[in-house]
């Protein structure tokens, strides 16, 4: 039988995108719209909004948050010992770098959060899928890490200085304590909800018991286990900070508890708007990561 | 060697109860169920919605288990799911992170085939049912069409000694439906693997089928097991022509008695 005659069957492809053009009966060309109604359609519930827009839109937020920030502290609304202007903090920020060397703190903070991230990482998804896939694995070790999860890695803290010192270990244990579970416990739960179809399907080609965990649970899970990483490593920032805070003698936090003492409010909230840019970037960073990594999962 | 039994698969007084829910009634969704398919046979299963052709099929597959009953392929009886009984399900099970091509050659993959030896499989697989093109497609860039068609190549890319279908064309409209038929009715000319297909369509069964079986309303059992004397190869224009006709005619009585009685 003549094969094109199937690659065109009418009705295989799907229509045209759900046209807003149908919608209104004068249909002008779009050169033409009016601005009103462009924002009506931008507007419309789940409508996509276009890259060059979408960035406007994000820094448009980003100057109004300074410019009211401008207003409070220029306008002279709250006092400069409480909140430094943008442009002190600008200066105080400049001063840092260069005089008192805070690329090397922020260097810190970046390596432990990153270590004790990755340490945690390596250990908590192998556990998490053998615990999606395996439930007897599950049933022992899921009771527990519900309870360990909902310990407050930042009231360890002393204990850890009790045992670690105020060294490095001390640093990277928070950080392990406070994503560790989470991750296991989120990915066990997205391994344990990968679509039995797929599984059976699996099965019905041959596929062995490990087979189905290698290349069914796995590949299925593995960019929701991304996102989780992502959303832990977020988490894994404000654990360094407090730890930094206590006990520490170089790191951003360090940094922030110094210049408290001397109320310079431009010090920490420089310190804080870098934690927040390394924070975007590397979400930035993993999200494009997974676009790349699974092209097929994203839209 | 023993000669092979005349019969390839046998299903043997199967049934198929589930438990109740939360104390509920149990449901009983096949009565006992008794069914040879000799090899190159393609046998249609035709029934109203929720007679238990899904669950047969399943148990069939090694997919779920009979209550009482047991399923023989070749004499061995059937424990689990295998690759000598590929599936091709109802809903779109394909593997979304792999491609058109990747799909197809899973089972082979598995089984540990070389790469270049299944790159000319899978390739073979991709014309036959009209995908060229589309080989490094993701699933979800597929229509429903492709979707299924592609699934029938990996059940078939596997070798498997028996194919069950299960509504593979279900969700797909007139028109597309009839291409698939042809599309699998040429597939199955060329090389007559045994096959096991459901369906709800009259016409469907008719034309695809060397074989029907009707079933009754729930709880399923085989109501009637006719013979399809039509010649192959089969043309899509069968369809309006008398004997096929009579033949709808008779299955159309079988089927409105059993839709009265499941309401
Ligand atoms: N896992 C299950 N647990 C409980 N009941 C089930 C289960 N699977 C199927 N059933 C019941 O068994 C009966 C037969 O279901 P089955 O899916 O086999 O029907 P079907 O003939 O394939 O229907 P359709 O044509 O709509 O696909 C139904 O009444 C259904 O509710
Ligand atoms: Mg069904």
């Amino acid at each position: 039988m003549p094969r094109s005659s199937i690659e065109t069957a009418p009705g295989e492809r799907q229509a045209a995108s759900p046209g807003a053009a149908s919608s209104s009966p004068d249909i002008p060309a779009p050169a033409t719209l009016s601005l009103a109604r462009r924002t009506r359609r931008a507007m419309r519930p789940l409508q996509p909004v276009g890259p060059g827009m979408r960035v406007l839109l994000g820094i448009a937020f980003f100057a109004f948050f300074v410019a009211l920030w401008s207003f409070a502290t220029f306008g002279g609304f709250v006092s400069r010992t409480f909140l430094a202007d943008p442009f002190t903090m600008v200066v105080e920020g400049w001063r840092l770098m260069t005089e008192f060397g805070f690329a090397y703190d922020i260097g810190m903070t970046v390596w432990r959060v990153l270590g004790g991230f990755i340490l945690a990482a390596v250990l908590a998804v192998p556990l998490g899928i053998a615990m999606g896939a395996w439930k007897p694995i599950e049933a022992f070790f899921e009771p527990f890490v519900s309870f360990a999860r909902y310990l407050p890695a930042s009231a360890f803290i002393p204990l850890l200085i009790l045992w670690a010192g105020i060294g490095e270990t001390q640093k990277l244990l928070v950080i392990f304590i406070g994503s560790f579970f989470q991750i296991v416990l989120m990915v066990a739960v997205t391994v344990g909800g990968t679509r039995r179809d797929l599984v059976e399907a699996a099965y019905t080609l041959g596929a062995t018991d490990t087979g189905i965990v290698r290349r069914v649970l796995i590949p299925s899970a593995a960019p929701q286990i991304a996102e989780i990483l992502r959303l832990v490593l977020g988490w894994a920032w404000t654990y360094v900070i407090v730890a930094e805070l206590i006990g520490s003698s170089s790191g951003i936090g360090h940094m922030i508890v110094d210049s408290q003492a001397l109320l310079n409010t431009g010090q920490i909230i420089f310190g804080i708007i870098v934690i927040g840019v390394i924070g975007l970037v590397s979400d930035f960073a993993f999200k494009a990561a997974n676009r790349a990594l699974f092209p097929w999962s994203l839209s | 060697m023993n000669p092979r039994p005349h019969a390839a698969l046998r299903v043997e007084q199967v049934s198929r109860t589930f438990p109740g829910m939360r104390g509920g009634a149990p449901t009983r969704a096949l009565e006992p169920v008794s069914l040879d398919a000799p090899d190159n046979s393609f046998i249609t299963i035709l029934g109203p919605s929720g007679c238990g052709k899904s669950t047969l099929l399943r148990i069939v597959a090694g997919l779920d288990f009979p209550s009482l009953g047991r399923v023989t392929l070749d004499g061995q009886e059937v424990h689990g799911p295998g690759r000598d009984r590929g599936m091709v399900f109802q809903s779109y099970t394909l593997f979304p992170w792999l491609t058109v091509a990747e799909n197809i050659g899973f089972g082979l993959r598995q089984k540990g085939m070389r790469a270049k030896e299944r790159h000319e499989i899978v390739e073979a697989f991709v014309d036959k049912v009209g995908l060229r093109g589309f080989q490094n497609h993701y699933p979800k860039m597929l229509s429903g069409g492709m979707q299924q068609r592609t699934a029938i190549a990996r059940a078939l890319a596997n070798d498997p000694r028996i194919l069950l279908l299960d509504e593979p064309f279900g969700a797909l409209d007139n028109q597309t439906r009839g291409l698939m038929q042809e599309l699998l009715l040429g597939i199955w000319e060329a090389d007559r693997k045994t096959v096991l297909f459901v369906t709800h369509d009259i016409e469907e069964a008719i034309f695809l089928g060397s074989r029907c079986v009707v079933m009754s309303a729930r709880p399923g059992r085989i109501k009637a097991d006719l013979a399809i004397d039509l010649p192959h190869p089969r043309h899509y224009t069968m369809k309006t022509s008398p004997d096929f006709m009579e033949m709808k005619a008779r299955l159309v009585e079988e089927i409105r008695a059993e839709a009265i009685k499941a309401g």
